[in-house]
C-alpha cells in the first residue's frame, strides 16, 4: 500500500523493518528526522533495537562498529561534519571488513557553512573502502536501505547509502513500504562469522607490517570490486519479492537511439527524467543514474554509454583544483572504448542551490563542440569579485 | 574436551587464575601494563570481551599474525575505545547475552584522546569496565608527556634544560572528574598491589552499570629505571600518597589503601630517570620536589590516608605469598 511519507520516516521505517538491533546516531541536519522516526518507534514500543544517542558522531560510528563486531545488526546516519568527523572511523570499519548500514543524508561541507544539499561530503569519502550507493527518490532510499543490509552482510563490507538533503529527507512521496514478511524472507537474521564470541576468541584489528598490509588492501579492494557482482544480484532479488527495482549498479532512461547522454547521482536524475518530457527539443536523450559509485561500475558504464557522442555528467561536488570527480572518473572509463563519447563534466546545485528544469535545455544549448575545462555551470558571475580568487 | 561441549562456568572452574594474556608477547622487561593486563583477566575472564585502544598494550600483543590474547579482542582505534566498547555492549544487551564488555586504554588514550567517548560512554550508563592503565606519558610513540605525566617529569616534549624543570603542568585528576558522573564504582589500584586489583576488578563487575579502574603501571623505559624495581617503584608511588589507592561509589569514597608512615616523595622520586633533574644542585629543582611533597601530602590529607591504629595498612594488606592456595 502505497502511503505518503517524508523521506526520513520511510527510511526510518525501513531500518527498523530490517531489523536493526543497535541504532547510534549523533543530530545534524538534514539527518535528523530518521534518528527521530526511529527513537519515536522504540518510545512506542514499534521497534526493538537498541537505541544509542552519543556524544558525536565519531563515537556514533563508533558504536556500531563495537556493535556489529560483537554480533548484531547496526546502524547509522550522519551528514556533512557529521560523516567527515567519523572519517577515520569509516576508514576504521572498511578495513575491520565490518558489514554496517549508514544513510548520508547528503549536505555541503563548510567553510563557508551550509546545511543545504550537495555531495561534497560523501565524494570526501569515496575511498574509504565503502560501498557507495545514490538514491534517486524516496522509494529508491527505502529499498536500497533494505537492499543495502543484505549486500553488507554478503559481503563483509560496510554500504553507504547516500540521500540528497532536504531534497529526499524532508519531502513527502508517495511510498510503498514493504510487508515485514516480505523484508524477513529477504533479509535473513544477522549472522557474522568473525563475531566476538568468548568461547571462539579471536583477535581482530592487530598491527600489521610491512610483509602482510599489501595483501590486506589487496583482499578489500577484491570484496569492493565483488559487489559489482553482488549489487545488481540483490537488486533483481528486492525486485522479484517486491515488484520494484532500484537501478542496480547503474540505470538508463530516455532514447536507445540518442548521441546524447547526461548522467548523474542522487535527485538530480529525477528532475533531469522530468525535464527530458517537458522540453522536446532536448529529445533523443539518454539519462543515466550511476546508483553505484564505489565500486565504479566501469564495464556497465561503458555499456551504458554505447551509441553516445557526448555524455554529460552533472555532479554535486567539486575538488577544488582539479575539477570533476564524478566525470574524471567517467571520463577514464569510457577511454577504454574505441570510439569514447566526448565527456562534459559540470558542477550543479552545489551548497543547495536549485537545480530547475530549465537547466537541462540551457545546459544542452551551453555545450561547447569540444569539451572545456570542468566548470560551475549555474555560477552567477556577477557576484564573484572582479578578478578574484 | 572440545570447544561445544565446554561450559564457560566449568572453564572458570578449572582455571581458577583465567589467564587471558598469556606468555609470548613483546612487552619490554617489567613492563607494568603488561602485568597489570594479566591481573585484570585473571579476575575478569573468560567470559569478557575486549575494547583495546591503541597503544603499547595493543602493540606489543598482537603483531599479525600472532595473538597473545584468549579472549575475544578488538582493537579499532585510539581515541574511540569508550565507544566501541559501549556499541559491544548495546549489541550483547540487544541480544539478550552476560557477556562482559572491559575497555583498556592507556593515559593518552584516556585522559587525553579518547576522553570524550569515555565521557559519552559513562554518561549513558553503558555496563562496560573501563580499565586505564596509567603509565604516565604517551609510551608507545616514545615517551611524550601526556595530562597524566606527574608534575615536573621529563618527557621528550617536556624535557629538562636550563629554562625547564620537566612537565610544567599538573597531572590531571581524572578520578575526580570520573566521579563526577556518578558512576557506580570508579577506583585506583596499582600493580605493586594485586589481589588489590583483582579485588577491585570483581567489585567493579559485580555492581550493575560503568565502572572505572586506573591502574598505576610503571613503564621502566620511560619512567628511566631498571625493568626489576617496576614493583617497588609502583609500590613507593602508593606509600609516597603520590598515587593514592581509593574506590569511590556513586562519586563518594568507600574505601582507601591507609598509609601507615607515608615515605618522603623523593625515596619515589630518585629511582626514576625522569626526575633525575629534580636531584639537581639547583633552587628551582628543590622548589619541584617541595611541590611534589605538597601534592603527596594534598592527597593524604584529600582521602585521609592516614591509618588509624590497628587499621590494615600497605606494610600488610598485600603481601604476596606462594606455593599453595591456602591464603587465597
Amino acid at each position: 500500500m502505497r502511503q505518503p511519507l517524508e523521506g526520513s520516516q520511510a527510511i526510518a521505517r525501513a531500518v527498523v523493518a530490517a531489523r536493526a538491533q543497535v541504532v547510534a546516531a549523533y543530530p545534524i541536519t538534514p539527518q535528523t528526522h530518521i534518528v527521530e522516526h526511529i527513537a519515536r518507534m522504540v518510545a512506542d514500543g514499534a521497534a526493538s533495537c537498541e537505541l544509542v544517542s552519543v556524544e558525536s558522531e565519531f563515537s556514533a560510528a563508533s558504536v556500531v562498529l563495537g556493535a556489529a563486531m560483537a554480533g548484531s545488526r547496526a546502524y547509522t546516519a550522519t551528514a556533512s561534519q557529521g560523516l567527515l568527523l567519523m572519517g577515520e572511523v569509516l576508514y576504521n570499519i572498511a578495513g575491520l571488513r565490518v558489514p554496517l548500514v549508514m544513510t548520508v543524508a547528503n549536505r555541503a561541507l563548510s567553510a563557508p557553512l551550509s546545511i543545504w544539499n550537495d555531495q561534497q561530503d560523501s565524494m570526501a569519502m569515496r575511498d574509504a573502502g565503502w560501498v557507495q550507493l545514490y538514491c534517486s527518490d524516496n522509494q529508491e532510499a527505502v529499498d536500497t536501505t533494505i537492499q543495502a543490509f543484505r549486500i553488507a552482510e554478503t559481503l563483509e563490507v560496510p554500504v553507504m547509502v547516500c540521500v540528497d538533503g532536504f531534497t529526499l529527507t524532508h519531502t513527502l512521496e508517495a511510498i510503498e513500504l514493504p510487508e515485514q514478511e516480505v523484508v524477513d524472507r529477504f533479509l535473513p537474521p544477522y549472522r557474522f562469522a568473525r563475531a566476538l564470541d568468548p568461547l571462539h576468541p579471536k583477535t581482530f584489528g592487530t598491527l600489521v607490517g610491512p610483509e602482510y598490509y599489501a595483501e590486506m588492501r589487496e583482499l578489500h579492494h577484491r570484496a569492493l570490486l565483488a559487489a559489482l557482482e553482488v549489487i545488481p544480484r540483490v537488486d533483481e532479488e528486492w525486485a522479484a519479492a517486491t515488484g520494484r527495482a532500484s537501478g542496480g549498479l547503474l540505470r538508463m532512461e530516455g532514447d536507445s537511439e540518442a548521441r546524447t547522454g547526461v548522467l548523474t547521482l542522487g535527485s538530480i536524475f529525477g528532475t533531469l527524467a522530468d525535464a527530458r518530457e517537458v522540453y522536446a527539443d532536448c529529445r533523443p536523450l539518454r539519462l543515466v543514474h550511476l546508483r553505484c559509485f564505489r565500486p565504479f561500475p566501469a564495464a556497465a558504464l561503458r555499456a551504458a554509454a554505447a551509441g553516445l557522442e557526448r555524455l554529460v555528467v552533472l555532479e554535486r561536488a567539486i575538488s577544488p583544483g582539479a575539477g570533476g570527480i564524478v566525470t574524471a572518473e567517467v571520463r577514464a572509463a569510457l577511454a577504454e572504448l574505441d570510439r569514447p563519447p566526448q565527456v562534459h563534466g559540470f558542477a550543479v546545485g552545489l551548497g543547495g542551490r536549485d537545480v530547475p528544469l530549465d537547466l537541462l535545455p540551457r545546459l544542452l544549448a551551453s555545450l561547447p563542440p569540444r569539451p572545456g575545462p570542468f566548470r560551475i555551470f549555474d555560477l552567477d558571475v556577477q557576484k564573484l569579485p572582479e578578478g578574484g580568487s | 574436551m572440545t570447544n561445544e561441549t565446554v561450559s564457560l562456568d566449568n572453564l572458570r572452574a578449572n582455571q581458577p587464575r583465567f589467564s587471558g594474556l598469556t606468555s609470548g608477547h613483546r612487552a619490554c622487561l617489567g613492563c607494568g601494563q603488561a602485568l597489570a593486563a594479566r591481573l585484570v583477566l585473571e579476575a575478569a575472564g573468560p567470559d569478557v570481551m575486549i575494547a583495546n585502544a591503541t597503544g603499547c598494550l595493543e602493540i606489543f600483543t598482537t603483531p599479525w599474525p600472532e595473538s597473545a590474547w584468549r579472549v575475544p579482542w578488538l582493537h579499532s582505534l585510539f581515541e574511540n575505545t569508550g565507544a566501541v566498547a559501549a556499541g559491544m555492549e548495546a549489541a550483547l544487551k540487544a541480544q539478550g547475552k552476560s557477556t562482559r564488555v572491559l575497555a583498556f586504554g592507556g593515559d593518552g588514550g584516556t585522559f587525553d584522546i579518547g576522553f570524550q567517548a569515555l565521557s559519552g560512554m559513562l554518561e549513558r550508563g553503558h555496563e562496560v569496565l573501563y580499565v586505564c592503565f596509567d603509565n604516565e606519558a604517551y609510551m608507545n610513540t616514545g615517551i611524550q608527556r601526556s595530562s597524566s605525566t606527574p608534575h615536573a617529569a621529563a618527557t621528550t616534549t617536556s624535557p629538562a634544560g636550563r629554562a625547564r624543570m620537566g612537565k610544567r603542568h599538573l597531572k590531571k585528576d581524572i578520578l575526580s572528574i570520573i566521579a563526577a558522573h556518578h558512576i557506580p564504582y570508579a577506583a585506583t589500584a596499582s600493580v605493586a598491589y594485586p589481589a588489590d586489583v583483582r579485588k577491585k576488578v570483581r567489585r567493579a563487575l559485580a555492581l550493575p552499570g560503568p565502572s572505572f579502574l586506573l591502574v598505576h603501571s610503571p613503564c621502566p623505559l620511560g619512567w628511566g629505571h631498571e625493568g626489576a624495581l617496576s614493583i617497588e617503584v609502583a609500590r613507593l608511588a602508593v606509600e609516597t600518597g603520590l598515587f593514592p589507592l581509593v574506590e569511590l561509589e556513586r562519586g563518594s569514597v568507600v574505601g582507601v589503601l591507609p598509609l601507615r608512615e607515608p615515605k618522603p616523595v623523593t625515596e619515589y622520586l630518585k629511582l626514576q630517570g625522569r626526575f633525575a633533574h629534580l636531584f639537581a644542585d639547583d633552587p628551582r629543582a628543590r622548589e619541584e620536589l617541595a611541590h611534589l611533597q605538597a601534592l603527596a601530602d594534598a592527597n593524604i590529607e584529600r582521602y585521609g590516608l592516614r591509618a588509624t591504629a590497628g587499621g590494615l595498612d600497605t606494610e600488610s594488606a598485600d603481601t604476596v605469598r606462594r606455593g599453595g592456595g591456602q591464603w587465597a
